[in-house]
Formats: C-alpha cells, sequence, structure tokens
C-alpha cells in the first residue's frame, strides 16, 4: 500500500503540470479550456516531431517545443478566445470544444492513429528505477517528472508573486476593469497567461509522452484529469492545483492496487465527484448561517419538525 | 489649450441614452467639481472619460491629443487617472502592492511612493497590510495614492466622500487640498456634498438626466440656482415651494 501510495504521489507530479494552465487560465481569464488536453497532446507529437522527423534528442526537442507552444498560446488568446469571451459563457465552451475537435483530426490527418511514445528515445530512464527498500522502487521518470512540477509551479509562484508581469496578473484577476484603471493592458496580459499555460501544458503532454502511449485522440482523458486535479485542489490557486494532483493520483493508484486495476480511473472520479459534493453543500451551508444552520433547515424541510433538543446532563461523582 | 477638453459627449446603456451632448472644458491644475443627483448620468460620464464604458459620439482631448477611441490603460498612460467608486482596490494585495502597480504601469514622474505617503501619511502603517482588510476611509486614501502614482494631469474622483466618516472625509479633503495648491494636476471629482462641492472646486457642472443643466464658476453660481438645476425644478416652483 506504501508503494502505491508514493506511485500515486508521482503521477500526481504529473497531474499538476497537466492541471496549471488550466488552472492559470481560468484564475485570470476566466474561462475553462475544453481543447486543454488536445494541448498537451499537441505539445507531445510537436516533441516526437523533432525527435523522429528533425533527429533531434528528446530533451532537446522539449526545450524546443515551448516556445512555439508559447506562441501558440498567445495567438489563441488573442485572435480567437479573447473575441469569443466578450459574447458570454457559452461561446468559449463551444469554440474551445471545436479546437480540441480541431486539433484531434489535425493531429491525426498528419501523425495516423498510431500510438506513439517518446519511450524509446530516452533510453533506460523509461524503465530506470531506484530500489528503496525491497518491495519499494520508484521510476526515475516518475520522479523527475514530480521535480519538474515543482519546479514549473515554484517557478510561476515566484513569477506572480515578484516580477511586474506577475503583479499584473494577479491584479487582472481579481479585476480587470480596476487593472485597466491603473495602466495594465488586461488583454495583453491574459494573452501572456494563455501563453505561459499553453506552454506549461504542451510540457505535461511531452512528459506523458515519454511514459505512456499516446494517439491523437488522448486529449479528453487528459482534459478530465486535469479539471478533477484543479476541482480538487481549488480552482485558480497553484499549490492547491498540486494538492488536488497528488490526491487524485493516490486515489487512482490505491483504486487500482487495493481493488482491481479497472478501478484506477473510477476511484479518481469519484474522489472527484465526493469533494465537489462536498464543495457544493459547504458553499450552500455558508450561505445559510454555518453547518448548524443548514442541517436544521434540511432536517425540518424532510421531516417537517424542528429537529429534537440535545440537552446536556451533568453526571455527579459518587 | 486646455489641458483636458470634453466636446457633445454622448454615450448609452443600451437603449438609454446616459449622457447627452455634455460639454466642458479644464486648464491645468483647476478643479470641476460634478454633480447631480442619483441617475443623472454623473459615474458614467466618468466611465466613458476613463476609457472602461464606449462612447457613442463627441470627443475627449487630453493635452491636445483626442482619446476618444483609446483603451482605459492607454488614457492612463497618458496621464488621465481615476478613482473610481467603490474604491476597486486588488483586495487580495498588499497596499504596497496596489501601489507598486499603479508605478509600474502608469506615467512616469514626481509621483513616488515616498511622495505619496508623504503626502497621505495614514497610509504609512498600512502598507504592507493587505487591502482587503482596510476601513472604508484607509482604502480611499489607498484608492487616491494608486491614481497619484500614475502621475497623471488629469484626475478622476469618483464619489470620494461616499460611505466616509465626517473626520474621515476632513482628512481626505485636507490631502486634496494639498494637491489643489500645487496646480499641477487638473481634478474633476463627483461629490454629493454641495456645500463641499463648490467650497473646493474652480467650476461646478450641474447634471440633470444626462445634460448639462448648469455650468459656472463655483463661487459665482447660487446655492439655490445649484438646487434648481440638480432637481429640475423652474424658479417658480423653488419659491412656491
Amino acid at each position: 500500500m506504501l508503494d502505491a501510495i508514493i506511485q500515486g504521489l508521482l503521477l500526481g507530479g504529473y497531474y499538476a503540470m497537466l492541471a496549471a494552465g488550466l488552472s492559470l487560465l481560468f484564475g485570470v481569464a476566466k474561462f475553462i479550456n475544453l481543447a486543454h488536453g488536445d494541448l498537451a497532446i499537441l505539445g507531445a507529437y510537436l516533441v516526437l516531431f523533432g525527435v523522429k522527423v528533425l533527429g533531434l534528442s528528446p530533451w532537446l526537442s522539449v526545450l524546443l517545443s515551448l516556445p512555439i507552444m508559447g506562441i501558440l498560446g498567445w495567438l489563441l488568446q488573442k485572435y480567437l478566445f479573447t473575441r469569443t469571451q466578450a459574447a458570454g459563457f457559452l461561446l468559449p465552451l463551444l469554440v474551445t470544444f471545436g479546437l480540441g475537435a480541431v486539433l484531434q483530426n489535425g493531429l491525426y490527418g498528419v501523425f495516423g492513429s498510431d500510438t506513439r511514445s517518446l519511450a524509446n528515445y530516452i533510453g533506460d530512464l523509461s524503465w530506470d528505477s531506484w530500489q528503496l527498500t525491497d518491495q519499494i522502487s520508484v521510476g526515475k521518470l516518475p520522479v523527475i517528472t514530480f521535480a519538474c512540477a515543482i519546479l514549473v509551479l515554484a517557478g510561476l509562484q515566484l513569477m506572480l508573486s515578484f516580477t511586474r508581469l506577475g503583479r499584473a496578473i494577479r491584479a487582472t484577476a481579481s479585476d480587470p476593469e480596476a487593472a485597466e484603471l491603473n495602466g495594465i493592458n488586461a488583454n495583453a496580459v491574459h494573452c501572456s497567461v494563455s501563453a505561459i499555460a499553453v506552454m506549461v501544458t504542451g510540457l505535461a503532454g511531452a512528459f506523458l509522452a515519454m511514459r505512456a502511449q499516446i494517439t491523437p485522440y488522448d486529449g479528453p482523458v487528459q482534459l478530465i484529469f486535469a479539471f478533477e486535479a484543479v476541482v480538487i485542489g481549488g480552482i485558480g490557486s497553484l499549490w492547491g492545483t498540486l494538492i488536488g494532483g497528488i490526491v487524485l493520483g493516490i486515489s487512482q493508484s490505491l483504486g487500482a492496487t487495493l481493488i482491481s486495476a479497472q478501478w484506477f480511473q473510477l476511484t479518481g472520479h469519484l474522489v472527484f465527484l465526493a469533494v465537489l459534493t462536498a464543495r457544493f453543500y459547504s458553499a450552500i451551508a455558508h450561505q445559510r448561517g454555518g453547518w448548524r444552520m443548514f442541517l436544521k433547515q434540511s432536517y425540518f424541510s424532510i421531516t417537517g419538525s424542528l429537529p429534537p433538543k440535545v440537552t446536556k446532563t451533568k453526571i455527579k461523582n459518587g | 489649450m486646455s489641458a483636458f477638453m470634453v466636446d457633445q459627449l454622448v454615450a448609452k446603456h443600451g437603449l438609454l441614452m446616459a449622457v447627452r451632448g455634455v460639454s466642458f472644458s479644464l486648464e491645468k491644475g483647476e478643479i470641476l467639481a460634478i454633480v447631480g443627483a442619483n441617475g443623472a448620468g454623473k459615474t458614467t460620464l466618468f466611465c466613458s472619460l476613463s476609457g472602461v464604458h464606449p462612447v457613442d459620439s463627441g470627443r475627449i482631448t487630453l493635452n491636445g491629443e483626442d482619446i476618444t477611441a483609446w483603451p482605459a490603460h492607454q488614457r492612463v498612460r497618458s496621464g488621465l487617472a481615476m478613482v473610481p467608486e467603490g474604491r476597486r482596490l486588488f483586495v487580495d494585495m498588499t497596499v504596497r502592492e496596489n501601489l507598486q502597480i499603479a508605478a509600474e504601469h502608469g506615467r512616469s514622474g514626481d509621483w513616488v511612493l515616498d511622495k505619496v505617503v508623504a503626502a497621505l501619511p495614514v497610509l504609512e502603517p498600512i502598507l504592507n497590510q493587505v487591502a482587503g482588510g482596510l476601513s472604508g476611509g484607509q482604502r480611499q486614501a489607498v484608492a487616491i495614492a494608486r491614481a497619484l502614482m500614475c502621475n497623471p494631469s488629469v484626475l478622476l474622483l469618483d464619489e470620494v466622500s461616499l460611505g466616509l466618516s465626517p473626520i474621515a472625509v476632513e482628512g481626505l479633503y485636507q490631502s486634496l487640498e494639498q494637491l489643489k495648491k500645487s496646480k499641477v494636476t487638473s481634478m474633476i471629482i463627483v461629490e454629493q456634498d454641495l456645500k463641499r462641492a463648490i467650497q473646493f472646486s474652480d467650476h461646478l457642472l450641474c447634471l440633470l438626466e444626462g445634460r448639462v443643466a448648469l455650468s459656472g464658476c463655483s463661487h459665482e453660481l447660487t446655492h439655490k440656482a445649484i438646487t434648481q438645476a440638480y432637481f429640475g425644478l423652474e424658479a417658480e416652483e423653488t419659491e412656491n415651494a
């Protein structure tokens, strides 16, 4: 079981990296990018293209793919997302859903439907591990992925806290109109955030391709994982995203170990559902003046009477 | 050449025409007070001037440049800053960060952190506090300081004394008085307190249903004339009342 928890923890690093972009974009630009998972897969295929077609080393290909993904994120925000956001909440969802379909079919058209992986190109790293005890070993690639996720999140946190761009991003996330009234170009900030988000997502996609087989149609599953990690950890919080990713990873790993391999995804979905339900009821209880009042009202609406009073009785010694 | 000029400005909320052909001009260092009942169009006018509400027709000129089509951030960088109604501070950030943002993205000039803190001493003990936890008076001081950090040539102050205690209002106007004496920054204030508006400003403009009902030199306009324009009363009606 300890082994399952450790494997889940390391898997959580990947989920956190995958979810960070989604969380950042939602936290600042206030919209959900349904093409997020497909952008991760696009990032993976971009690295594969660099390795297979251009003959680059996998790590160099990853490095070169990042600015390309960043530019793509900037252009998407500037010419697509900003314009659709002006039309309300529904249109960005439909447009990003459509963008996801375009990316899937575009990748299918270029690369075909065969499963592909970067594992063959990273040598021993794809399977090599450190033996911690007789029963527990950790893969080198999952540890590198986890460490990279921590570095990415810490870097983003430092950027948000201590740089001019970071302060502008936080101000725009808080109140875009007030940000404009202080000389901040809110649209440019949204473009920068989108560039960062898509870049980090592409990096997550590259790590996915190193540890697993991918196809052009894997994006929606990755979107669900990212969305679950964001909701579990709290929307808009970077470190919350890490915690969400870890909770999701450990849940899946424990489900697969303690129940059966088929329960890997289902356990994660159930934990997500439980957290979502708890958050929903917590919000309602908060609105109605706390849990005690909420439970009293719920009891009354079901039974038609007030709950019996619980009286405390003192027990005298002797 | 006027520092700030508004010519036949029209702004709408959907089909409702909230600002109807408003015109005025302001010289460097002058103060204009805008008064009017609720719904007269004061806030819409301010939002149109600052660039957060679209202008339907008319022209806004800042230091000779036509800024009518400019977005809000570009107007700030050219010297037009606004203290919006409700302060609109970045509540999760510290006071220092709120001011730093304005300094980083606004116009460069004499107003730096030390000078702003010296002009508004109430800021000194709260610089590292989170803006969300401040009192109404402190929030208003931060909002004004933040606008000053943009080094404006024209400062728009919307409902400056709204929701503040009399002591806080007094302190606030003392600080604004200092700014007035410097004669560098022109100010346009929206103020519900007629007496204070008359005392503080050089010119007064009264809005009624989006139109200019009365305008002139503050010290030449009588309280009665302003009241008539404020409520849209004819002279006879006022006398009968």
